[in-house]
């Protein structure tokens, strides 16, 4: 495999990063998790999926969890630089829909780095930003070995990286523990 | 009597308060009556003049009222209203004398001592008084006493004044219902044949006493001046507005923002004074060519304090335009919620009150009901064992408890084909061919049936936790009452 996930992993702070892919939700759960009290979700009020609160329970408190329900994107953008900026919450989510331009996806990074507070995008295929200082692509791996308590085996793939190398790891998150957890693959 | 000043009271009645704010509002012509939803049948509530002289009489169905007189004419009761108009009329008595109470819910008490000589006398105020209130539109029969007692009695029983320091001269012919007391006791003493205040007075007292207890005797003291009884002003709710006039329009933003500041000082004084805090603020910009601006604004938590509220400000004015110039600015506190003095500590953090500063200021862009957090709720159904409220008026709470593992996202149930109590084999969801590797359940759950919920009308549900080859694990249900298979989320 490739280089180690933890000097990429907890998301380097006071940048806005992308993840897409099925496991996104997953993905952007366990950074919550890891960086610490406070997460502002930012979406879109049609839409139809949530966030289940139930089951984001083994991975943080969902007490801290703040939902803005904005009317159109750019709204949503306007909030999340607001709050990045502001730097009360050291992590913001934002449902996207559509591709960010360059403009906004650099006034993110600007605002990211003014609050010191990390920033995370959910988009879907082919939407990437230039600005975006690491992509990432979760998706969920069926794991042989069954364990009925266990949480879903996932592969993620950093597909950009503007400071360090790409790789792919396999993980899962430990419920009990309250920690990523890396596995090899089976059958290698 | 009082440091030597002649203690007088005016009590104002208002027969028919309810029904004289309604014509005020809207005249009618003929008998009309409000009426009042009493014990599950419309109740006549109030009357107009001509509608008791037709033979209608309070408490009287408002059907049998129709068969009295088939032309009357009706509109429901607001009695919050008559309240709330009852305190403009306090207010307005204050011209008359500074010391206004409320006599039940349908008067007023005024304490006109030592206040009468500026109206030129007694019977000159008395009748400026009937005057003002009856071009008004209002009925009013107006008693005055050297006391409350005996005022409210001249009121309500034969309209008149009693002359200062004899009392019983004038109230000695009412009847006793004129001393304010109870039905039984009324009754009671209409069978021992004391009819009048004067046969009341002239009993002897310890009998009185042993049979009815103190409450009778009380009574008839007060309103013979024989026991004071107090008034009690009502204070004017505190006002939140200020404004500043300025003698040259201003248009600059900063010069804006500098007159706001001004006024959020004085106003933050206020709330201050009155340890009260602003929830929700109305800036009114008025410009040279009369027309008002308005700037809301909206807080997460109560507030007082300028340096915190004024920034929010910002976003809002960005948007107004000032046209030739603004030459009036008004700050309102539209909505005040009670903020007592806190201890300030050393180990409170200021954490909070930046996440609240951060929502009010979010919510100037998106609306403060938009920001929203989650709160447990005790249901085994999966969409309803959360709820979502307005982060600015609620607490976050706690514990958050899975018993058994749920998903990560929930969506609107999502039918697949399939057939049979076990999950199926393979299946097709989102365009997705998805063959099944293991599946664990079923975890059974029951509809409440006292919440009618359309979406479970389909009745029990058999949840499964569906591991498929192609790695997403999936909460899938089976409905056994009416055979179907559906996707209810997916897990992490």
């Amino acid at each position: 495999m490739s280089a180690d996930l933890f000097s990429s992993f907890p998301l380097r702070k006071a940048r806005v990063h992308e993840v897409l892919g099925p496991a996104a939700v997953s993905f952007a759960a366990v950074t919550a998790a890891q960086a610490g009290a406070g997460l502002l979700w930012v979406r879109e009020g049609w839409r139809g999926e949530m966030p289940n609160p139930v089951g984001l329970s083994p991975y943080f408190d969902p007490s801290t969890l703040l939902v803005a329900q904005v009317k159109t994107q750019a709204d949503g953008l306007a909030v999340m630089e607001e709050a990045l900026r502001d730097g009360a919450l050291p992590l913001v989510v934002i449902e996207l829909g559509q591709p960010l331009g360059l403009t906004p996806g650099r006034r993110l990074q600007l605002a990211a780095q003014a609050g010191q507070s990390t920033g995370l995008c959910l988009i879907s295929d082919g939407m990437g930003s230039n600005a975006a200082e690491t992509r990432w692509q979760c998706a969920p791996v069926f794991d042989p070995v069954f364990d009925p308590g266990d949480s879903t085996l996932q592969r993620w793939d950093l597909i950009k990286n503007k400071s360090g190398t790409l790789g792919a790891w396999h993980v899962r998150w430990d419920t009990a523990s309250r920690r990523l957890r890396m596995v090899s693959p089976a059958g290698k | 009597m009082f440091d030597g000043i002649q203690r007088r009271v005016v009590s104002a009645w208002f027969p028919r308060l309810a029904s004289d704010r309604m014509l005020r509002a809207q005249p009618l012509a003929g008998p009309c009556a409000v009426t009042l939803r009493q014990n599950n049948a419309n109740r006549i509530h109030c009357l107009n003049a001509a509608a008791e002289r037709q033979g209608l009489q309070r408490g009287m169905s408002l059907s049998e009222a129709r068969i009295f007189c088939p032309d009357l004419q009706s509109r429901a009761a607001d009695p919050q209203g008559d309240q709330q108009f009852l305190q403009v009329l306090r207010r307005w008595a204050t011209r008359y004398c500074p010391w206004v109470g409320l006599e039940g819910d349908d008067g007023l008490v005024l304490d006109i001592s030592g206040a009468a000589h500026l109206f030129g006398g007694e019977a000159l105020m008395l009748a400026d008084m009937r005057q003002r209130l009856t071009r008004a539109g209002f009925a009013v029969r107006i008693g005055l006493g050297d006391t409350r007692g005996a005022a409210w009695a001249l009121a309500r029983f034969g309209e008149g004044v009693a002359a200062p320091g004899q009392p019983l001269e004038t109230l000695g012919p009412l009847p006793v219902a004129a001393l304010r007391l109870d039905d039984k006791t009324l009754t009671a003493l209409q069978r021992l044949g004391l009819r009048r205040i004067s046969d009341l007075a002239a009993a002897a007292r310890a009998p009185l006493t042993r049979r009815f207890g103190p409450g009778l005797l009380m009574r008839l003291d007060q309103a013979l001046g024989r026991q004071p009884e107090q008034i009690t002003p009502l204070a004017d709710p505190p006002h939140y507005g200020v404004r500043i006039t300025l003698p040259e329009p201003i248009g600059l933003q900063g010069d804006v923002m500098a007159a706001a500041a001004r006024l959020l000082d004085q106003l933050c004084g206020k709330l201050k004074a009155q340890e009260a805090g602003a929830r929700s603020l109305c800036l009114t910009l008025r410009r040279v060519d009369q027309e008002p601006q308005e700037v809301e604004l909206r807080l997460a938590r109560p507030l007082r304090d300028p340096q915190r509220i004024l920034p929010l400000f910002e976003t809002g004015l960005r948007e107004v335009g000032a046209g030739f110039g603004i030459d009036q600015v008004r700050l309102e506190a539209t909505r005040v919620e009670p903020l007592p003095v806190r201890q300030i500590s050393h180990v409170s953090s200021d954490g909070k009150d930046r996440l609240d500063d951060l929502i009010s200021r979010l919510g100037t862009r998106i609306g403060i009901d938009n920001i929203q957090r989650f709160l447990p709720a005790d249901s085994h159904i999966p969409e309803r064992s959360f709820l979502i409220a307005p982060a600015a008026y609620c607490e976050p709470a706690g514990p958050w408890v899975a018993l058994r593992p749920r998903p990560l996202r929930l969506f609107p149930p999502e039918p697949i084909a399939a057939a049979g109590a076990r999950p199926p084999g393979q299946f097709r969801w989102r365009r997705m061919s998805l063959t099944t590797a293991r599946a664990t359940g079923p975890e059974r759950i029951a509809p409440e049936w006292w919440l009618d919920d359309d979406n479970w009308r389909s009745g029990l549900r058999d949840y499964w936790q569906v591991e498929t080859r192609q790695g997403r694990r999936l909460w899938l249900y089976y409905t056994p009452q009416d055979p179907g298979w559906f996707v209810q989320g997916e897990f992490a």
